[in-house]
């Protein structure tokens, strides 16, 4: 648990489970996912593939479908997310919190220009007259940096490269000044230069418009550059959160000591890394007690059994689920 | 090493693709359009070293791996192996050629035959090659799966029975079947998950020092590239922009693009962020490759002789090659 956020304005996340109804029994993508944000605060959600990051950010949205299902509580600015009427929630989504997606090709329409796309939004959600809605349009592409702005508005998505349809996206969704904006590895697709411009260009617009942002990434890297705080997830469950800082410099649960290890760093050429063994496991077909336990090379008995709990560690919003996280905190160091 | 003959020599080898002639080009009496993917690419493979060959996307890295195992001809210029040009090799030279310098693909999902077991796969390149034989293929093939380290039973397996980084392996070990000298490996482990990426990186400097190979490593990621490799080379649009030991290349990069790459890559340090942008702009169409120095459009440092002359890569002292017109660019300062 995150404690950090207070309670009235941010969003707070409280066992929210998401199921698939699969051939090969039920896949439980994400499991009493538990976190907070802060307003203004980036928080980093971060696993490998499959780890039920991208399900967590979609499933506050109520983006999951059939056959998924999701239950929990999703509380933002007092209400809940999950059992909120359709009707409302469509006020909510694309208005107060808006979200980008990896791949902006698949994301946006390809038959209709750019400039329609960003008003389609105002319509929905504002009361801005045609002319207004046109000049609102303009200044958003300034503002996330497509140059020659009232030409770009009449082009197609085809016609922009890689870094410009992010940024279109990036303008579609704030739009309506959204107050969370919900990041879905929004620059996996891009070359290192463009996503080092998009990530700073999202930080910008953080400060500018006092937004909290969650952005799902499975690059550590990002998030060392870019959140406050972050959570790791594994197997669907959160195992670790706290602050970046925290996080990089004291990992408490093995798989996060595991992925730090794995990141080829400075100064450590030709060396061997340290790789975790194994691969991630089915989602049908979970291990028994702690998920990670058939790759950890700390586990005991009682880890084959029993599921360690996300427990306080340390200091508050610090957070590990592990029986042995004293022993992996001490453990050497591997920055 | 330097004093020996390189084992592959590029030289001057340049790649274009024609695009399709459309009719108002014809009309107009222009030439197609083509993409110009290397432009006079010259670098030298010593034996037993591992040479990264760094870019993004676009940048030809992949072309010239391609060039390297014959998969593409370049239009200009000649690759030597070993002093003979690989253009010219003919029959029984030629299969010899193919047999030595071995390339694994990126996509392990792709580079397999899905009806075909994995004893099949390794036994076909090891039949084709006459390895071994026929009597002796069975123990060959086990003895190549515990070098890659996957388990026995993987042989009457199919692809698909496997993880992505199992897979991988099976790549590995195919390449390895017919006993090469140098294996050029494209973007190996950019489909992978960063605790597998790990496991495989391990796995091909283990099999470096064990076979004594040369290894020619293609990818986008720096962190990966500094990791592995003793030389590196930086693409950009086609061209060799900077050539240096790994060392010097991250320490002191001597092409404001290596720069720009080095500053974009997200730092793993939580206490080591910035907000400033590493490189502004995109990366020009290659269609239409401007005159002078490719980087000219996006360089903080260009100057007017950048936007019409072309640089050449020349030497910057203790190996190390750069294609700048300011020369003393990221020089340590005099004594």
């Amino acid at each position: 648990m995150m404690g950090a956020a207070s309670e009235k304005s941010g969003l707070i996340v409280r066992g929210l489970t998401t199921t698939f109804d699969t051939p090969r029994g039920q896949a439980i993508a994400a499991a009493d996912v538990d976190f907070d944000v802060a307003p203004g605060e980036v928080v980093g959600l971060v696993g490998e593939s499959g780890s039920g990051k991208s399900v967590t950010l979609r499933s506050i949205m109520r983006l999951i479908r059939e056959p998924g299902h999701v239950s929990g509580r999703v509380e933002w600015r007092g209400r809940d997310l999950v059992a909120m009427p359709a009707e409302e929630l469509r006020k909510v989504r694309g208005g107060e919190i808006a979200m980008i997606f990896q791949e902006p090709m698949t994301a946006l329409n390809p038959v209709l220009p750019v400039g329609v796309q960003i008003e389609e939004n105002l319509v929905a959600h504002t009361t801005l007259s045609a002319r207004d809605r046109k000049a609102r349009a303009l200044e958003l592409m300034n503002i996330v940096g497509i140059p020659a702005a009232e030409r770009r508005l009449q082009e197609y998505p085809h016609q922009f490269s890689g870094g410009m349809r992010q940024r279109a996206m990036i303008a579609i969704a704030l739009a309506c000044s959204p107050k969370l904006l919900l990041a879905d590895e929004p620059t996996t697709a891009l070359d290192v230069t463009i996503q080092d411009q998009i990530l700073k260009l999202l930080l910008d617009l953080r400060d500018r418009l006092s937004m909290s942002v969650v952005l799902v990434t499975h690059d550590l890297g990002v998030v060392a550059a870019t959140c406050d705080r972050m959570a790791v997830m594994y197997a669907g469950r959160i195992v670790e959160t706290g602050t970046v800082a925290d996080v990089f410099r004291q990992p408490h649960h093995p798989y996060t000591r595991g992925l730090l290890g794995s990141v080829p760093r400075s100064g450590a050429a030709r060396t061997v890394l340290q790789s975790i063994e194994g691969t991630p496991p089915s989602l049908t077909n979970l291990p028994e007690g702690c998920a990670f336990h058939p790759r950890c090379s700390f586990a005991t008995e009682r880890c084959l059994k029993e599921r360690p709990p996300l427990e306080t560690v340390g200091a508050p919003g610090r957070a590990a689920a592990c029986f042995h996280h004293s022993q992996v905190a001490a453990a050497e160091a591997i920055l | 090493m330097n004093a020996t003959l390189p084992i592959l020599s590029i030289d001057g080898i340049s790649k274009r693709f024609a695009g399709p002639y459309s009719l108002t080009r014809r009309l107009q009496g222009k030439p197609p359009l083509a993409v110009q993917a290397l432009r006079d690419v010259t670098l030298e493979i010593h034996r037993g070293e591992t040479l990264g060959i760094v870019g993004e996307s676009g940048c030809g890295k992949s072309t010239l791996a391609r060039c390297l195992v014959r998969l593409h001809e370049p239009d200009g210029g000649a690759i030597r192996f070993e002093g003979e040009d690989i253009a010219r090799l003919r029959g029984g030279e030629r299969r010899a050629f193919n047999r030595r310098v071995q390339m694994i693909f990126q996509d392990p999902y792709g580079s397999l035959n899905p009806r075909m077991t994995v004893q099949q796969i390794l036994g076909e390149a090891l039949s084709v090659h006459r390895m071994r034989p026929k009597a002796e293929i069975p123990n060959r093939i086990a003895e190549l799966l515990e070098l890659v380290r996957l388990p026995q039973d993987a042989a009457a397996r199919y692809p698909h029975e496997f993880s992505g980084g199992q897979r991988q392996r099976i790549g590995i070990a195919r390449a390895l079947a017919v006993e090469p000298d140098v294996i050029v490996a494209d973007e190996l482990v950019s489909a992978l998950d960063v605790s597998v990426q790990a496991q495989v990186v391990n796995l091909l400097l283990q099999l470096q020092e064990r076979l004594h190979l040369t290894v020619v490593f293609v990818a986008h990621d720096l962190r990966l590239v500094r990791h592995i490799s003793h030389r590196v080379a930086v693409m950009y649009l086609g061209q060799v922009v900077e050539v240096s030991t790994s060392e010097a290349l991250f320490t002191a990069p001597r092409h404001p693009y290596s720069k720009a790459l080095l500053d974009a890559a997200p730092e793993l340090d939580p206490s080591r962020r910035s907000r400033t942008v590493a490189a502004r702009g995109e990366l020009p169409s290659p269609l239409d490759v401007p005159p002078g120095c490719a980087f000219a459009s996006r360089c903080p440092h260009a100057f007017d002789r950048c936007r019409i002359e072309r640089p050449l890569l020349t030497p910057r002292g203790h190996g190390q090659l750069a294609a700048c017109h300011i020369e003393d660019f990221g020089a340590p300062p005099a004594q």
